[in-house]
């Protein structure tokens, strides 16, 4: 073997092994458009594959790795719970929301049935009805008849009620009767009181109730409620009205037709034929309404063209004839209360006219004034009566002396005057205010008058000219104040009302409607000339001595 | 002979007379029964010799007022298993020979 040979063989060689391909080129260029030159690029691939092997890891819950698993005795219910940690949402990323927007589907069941011709079940089916809708039909009779059965019971024990009633109200002719004991139950207090009543000439036993308030500020919705006396559970008729009522009258003639004033300054027409809630006729801001509260109305007799009217007086110190128009409610001015020395307008309270002397009639006042008018002088008054000196409550003329006229006010007293002389020809101290006052439609000489302490005081002049013949407190607690009175026009019966709203009916003793008593078997006269004459013959006492005919 | 083809015209008759419309079964509420009735009444009335557009009526109107998936079966003779939301079924005869029955499946 040579030697240098040998010597070759032992000489060392050194092999690095870099990171660096040795076949990657390294002189790359590339021109920089930056620096407007070409620039050696540094960084070339310097990877080359030398060798690959696939992983022999498995994916745990692959097939591959249960068997694997089952090879290497590990039971598959044992293997390490793995924790998946919720994903933390983007909060802000709408997709990665979790969605709970899954509705249950609704409820769900199953039919079958089956339709052939060929088994008639269609026509079996039709069938059974048939016979089913016969037999109900029976069965509705009976029940039908079994529900008669029960209306005419309860009917019967409606009638006995009302037979009692009436038997009660039909007895006001008799005294010392089982009857005079008879005293309906009180229903605990309502809001509204009674501010205004009104019988019906025509039917007796009938007679229109108006509900409002008299306070100030406990002014709200009123009522108009027509009651039989036969039944004093339930009104024949009732209207809710929105302001409460403060007057009312029934026509004469027409006694379907009520006219009603409200504390807004509405009149109104209410017609109970027809079945409406609403009045027939309502004045509103552009006919004429008045701006203060309505304190009377009266009903007219047709005027010439044959049209219903009727007055009413109000606290804006107007006097206004209404009169109804095919549909509308007409107005005129008759009078305004200025108080001619000075230059206000006086409140109307209250107004009444003459039984015979139609243009007659007569205003009271705010002020305590009395002022006798006529239809036919809108300008100035016939005459004015200092009367009280508080507010006028009622004026009232005399059914049948045509010169006297009576009034009450709340300064206690009452006070009957005969319209020619200015001074009053009685005055009576009722010691409380009188609210109201009525004469009576069967004599001339008797009164009865209510005052706020809760008592009627009926005055007969013939039997005494001083003092009340009956002083009655008619309603239980003190404290209710009566607001009205008016006579029954045929019957000897009374109705009162009071503030809390209720209504009495009372039937008037027999020595308040006694007749003047004659000798055994004469007839004593009767009539309307009776009646002046004797009127007559009270007020010829009290006049200045050269009236007196001697 | 005679007796028997007189019986047959008599229970025809009877058929005829007797032909209104019966709420075979229903668990509808009131209003949509009468509702479904009356509007089945009329579909068969209006095509009294089509049921097929009498269907068609009757559902496309039952889609529009109660909402869409309403199926509608008329016919003389048919047998029939059917799931349907609950209120929603009405099974009734009517013409004496029309068995018509509506439902709805979503």
């Amino acid at each position: 073997i040579p030697l240098g040979f040998c010597l070759e063989l032992k000489e060392e060689i050194t092999r690095i092994l870099t990171a660096n391909n040795p076949h990657a080129p390294q002189n790359i260029v590339r021109f920089s458009f930056k620096e407007r030159s070409f620039k050696p690029i540094s960084v070339v691939d310097q990877m080359t594959v030398h060798f690959v092997l696939e992983s022999t890891l498995l994916h745990q819950d692959s097939d591959e790795a249960r068997r694997l698993r089952i090879k290497e005795g590990l039971s598959e219910g044992k293997h390490i719970p793995t924790f998946q940690e919720p994903k933390l949402t983007n909060q802000f990323n709408f997709s990665e929301r979790e969605r709970h927007c899954q509705t249950e589907p609704p409820p769900r069941s199953s039919f079958s049935a089956t339709a052939n011709q060929v088994l008639d079940i269609i026509y079996d089916a039709l069938l059974e009805e048939l016979q089913k809708q016969e037999q109900n039909k029976e069965k509705q009779k009976a029940t039908t008849q079994k529900k008669e059965d029960e209306k005419s019971k309860k009917k019967i024990m409606l009638l006995r009620r009302s037979d009692d009633i009436t038997k009660v109200r039909s007895n006001f002719k008799y005294f010392e009767d089982a009857s005079d004991e008879f005293r309906e139950q009180e229903e605990p207090s309502k809001s509204l009181s009674v501010t205004a009543l009104c019988w019906n000439d025509k039917y007796n036993d009938i007679f229109a109730v108006g509900m409002g308030s008299y306070d100030f500020s406990k002014q709200g919705s009123g009522m108009l409620i027509i009651y039989s006396l036969k039944n004093s559970a339930f009104p024949e008729y009732y209207y809710s009205t929105t302001s409460g009522i403060l007057c009312l009258d029934i026509h004469k003639q027409h006694s379907y037709l009520v006219a009603v004033g409200f504390y807004d300054g509405c009149v109104a027409v209410y017609n109970l034929k027809r079945e409406r809630a609403e009045p027939v006729y309502k004045s509103n801001a552009n006919t004429g309404k008045h701006t203060d509260p309505v304190w009377q109305v009266r009903w007219q007799n047709d005027d010439m063209d044959n049209n219903r009217n009727f007055y009413s007086v109000s606290s804006d110190g107007r006097v206004v004839s209404w009169t109804l128009v095919k549909n509308e409610l007409v107005f005129t001015d008759i009078i305004t209360l200025t108080v001619w020395h000075f230059l206000y307008t006086a409140c109307g309270t209250s107004l009444d006219f003459h039984k015979h002397i139609e243009y007659l009639f007569l205003v009271g006042t705010e002020e305590g004034k009395i002022h006798k008018c006529s239809k036919t002088y809108s300008s100035q008054f016939l005459d004015t009566y200092d009367a009280h000196s508080m507010p006028v409550d009622a004026v009232k003329w005399n059914h049948f002396h045509p010169k006297v006229f009576i009034s009450c006010s709340s300064d206690w007293t009452v006070k009957i005057w005969d319209h020619t002389v200015s001074t009053p020809m009685f005055t009576f101290d009722l010691s409380s205010a009188v609210a109201d006052v009525a004469w009576s439609p069967y004599s001339s000489t008797v009164f009865a008058a209510v005052t706020t302490d809760g008592r009627v005081h009926v005055f007969d002049l013939s039997v005494n000219k001083y003092e009340a013949i009956c002083k009655q407190p008619v309603v239980a607690k003190k404290k209710t104040k009566l607001t009205h009175i008016e006579f029954n026009p045929l019957h000897p019966i009374i109705i009162v009302g009071d503030d809390r709203g209720y209504v009495t009916s009372l039937k008037l003793s027999p020595n308040l409607r006694k007749k003047p008593k004659g000798k055994k078997g004469q007839e004593l006269p009767k009539g309307p000339e009776v009646e002046v004459a004797k009127m007559e013959k009270l007020l010829s006492l009290l006049r200045e001595p050269e009236h007196i005919t001697f | 002979m005679a007796g028997t083809g007189e019986g047959k015209k008599e229970e025809a008759d009877y058929k005829r007379l007797h032909s209104f419309p019966l709420i075979r079964h229903t668990d509808m509420p009131e209003e949509m029964r009468v509702e479904t009735m009356e509007l089945c009444v009329t579909a068969c009335e209006k095509f009294a010799t089509n049921n097929e557009s009498a269907a068609k009526m009757i559902k496309e109107s039952m889609d529009k007022k109660f909402g869409s998936s309403w199926h509608v079966v008329i016919g003389e003779g048919f047998g029939f298993e059917v799931t349907h939301e609950v209120k929603n079924l009405l099974y009734m005869f009517f013409g004496g020979s029309l068995a018509v029955c509506v439902w709805k499946c979503s």
